[in-house]
């Protein structure tokens, strides 16, 4: 397990792929630049990624099973609601998760 | 002299620049925090050397990946596992370039940082329309001061590691919290509610069609439906 030469060739094999889907699009996407298509799409893009993300971080919360959906829906009220209140996004974030750990790791467990 | 001063006040140096770039990414750093520590302390706890972790966050870069990729090579996974896994966890990626403004960081070295180090966490803070102005200095201090935090924090969890007690779970939210608190930001952009909807319905299906894939597919419905709503718009506004 602790073969430093696979370990790192792992990491640079993941890290190329990575590289690889990030700076490609750009050469590709580069003659659409200014399309109509393209403007209607990245004008949309931003807030359907977060929430794809929001529910991709989430996938292992299940929503039928209280001690594992209650300390997600506190947190996520938590966070929403001190961010539409005070509009920090450090506040907002350290007061969700500060709620969430110490529900999962005290309360519910 | 006279034309320096005028044009520095013309347009604001690089050092503020880097500064403005310092405040727009710190609350993201913040936000990391406790994900970079939890890394660190899984990679020891993995029963890697502390190292290893400092170096993982630096040269992949991207953490929803290097969690996974603690798992693979502890399970020592092939190689082409580890490359299709990557393909599928970051395949997301792709859609990036539609917004991020790289036409704005000149140079090819450059550009080849700005898009090695183009992670979510990146992508939200520029997906704003003011960010197609932004300088590359702006543009690159955010990118280097989040890249810098992640592997101090990731390091700094490995350093920990055996003195976080196992009983404290949870922390992986701070990333959760992180995209909520930015997809409101996005929100008020438009303030048109029918996307943020699409997008939570394609992320329900696609969870159902498969948990492990759901990103790559809910992005690819999502930005299918996209490129469908404009042909019926255009459509529309032609009498078609």
């Amino acid at each position: 397990m602790s073969d430093p030469v696979y370990i790192l060739s792992g990491i640079v094999v993941s890290a190329a792929v990575t590289w690889l889907l990030r700076a490609a699009p750009f050469a590709m996407l580069a003659p659409l630049r200014h399309s109509a298509l393209l403007a209607h799409v990245g004008e949309r893009m931003p807030v359907g990624a977060m929430v794809i993300l929001t529910v991709y971080a989430l996938r292992d919360t299940d929503p039928t099973v209280l001690v594992s959906a209650g300390p997600a829906a506190l947190a996520l009220a938590i966070t929403v609601g001190l961010h539409l209140w005070r509009g920090s996004m450090t506040l907002s974030i350290f007061a969700g998760t500060a709620a969430y750990v110490l529900v999962t790791s005290f309360i519910a467990a | 002299m006279l034309e320096m001063e005028t044009a520095s006040r013309e347009q604001p140096s690089t050092r503020e620049e880097v500064v403005a770039g310092w405040r727009t990414v710190l609350p993201a750093c913040v936000a990391v925090l406790p994900l970079g520590l939890a890394l660190g302390v899984l990679v020891v706890h993995t029963g890697f050397a502390w190292w290893w972790a400092p170096v993982l966050g630096a040269v992949v870069f991207a953490g929803t990946m290097e969690f996974l990729l603690i798992g693979l090579l502890a399970a020592a996974a092939p190689l082409a596992q580890i490359a299709v896994s990557t393909l599928l966890v970051n395949f997301r990626h792709v859609f990036y370039a539609i917004s991020f403004p790289l036409h704005r960081v000149h140079g090819g070295g450059w550009k080849a940082y700005s898009t090695f180090a183009l992670t979510d966490e990146v992508y939200a803070l520029t997906a704003t329309p003011e960010s197609a102005s932004w300088s590359r200095a702006r543009i690159l201090s955010i990118q280097a001061l989040f890249h810098v935090a992640w592997v101090v924090f990731v390091a700094i969890g490995a350093g920990l590691g055996s003195l976080i007690p196992a009983q404290v779970v949870g922390l992986e939210f701070a990333v959760t919290a992180l995209f909520v608190v930015l997809g409101l930001e996005a929100y008020k952009v438009r303030r048109s509610l029918p996307v943020p909807v699409l997008a939570f319905g394609c992320a329900i299906v696609a969870a159902l069609i498969s948990r492990e894939n759901m990103l790559l597919i809910a992005m690819g419905m999502f930005v299918a439906a996209l490129v469908g709503s404009y042909v019926l718009s255009t459509r529309r506004r032609h009498g078609v």
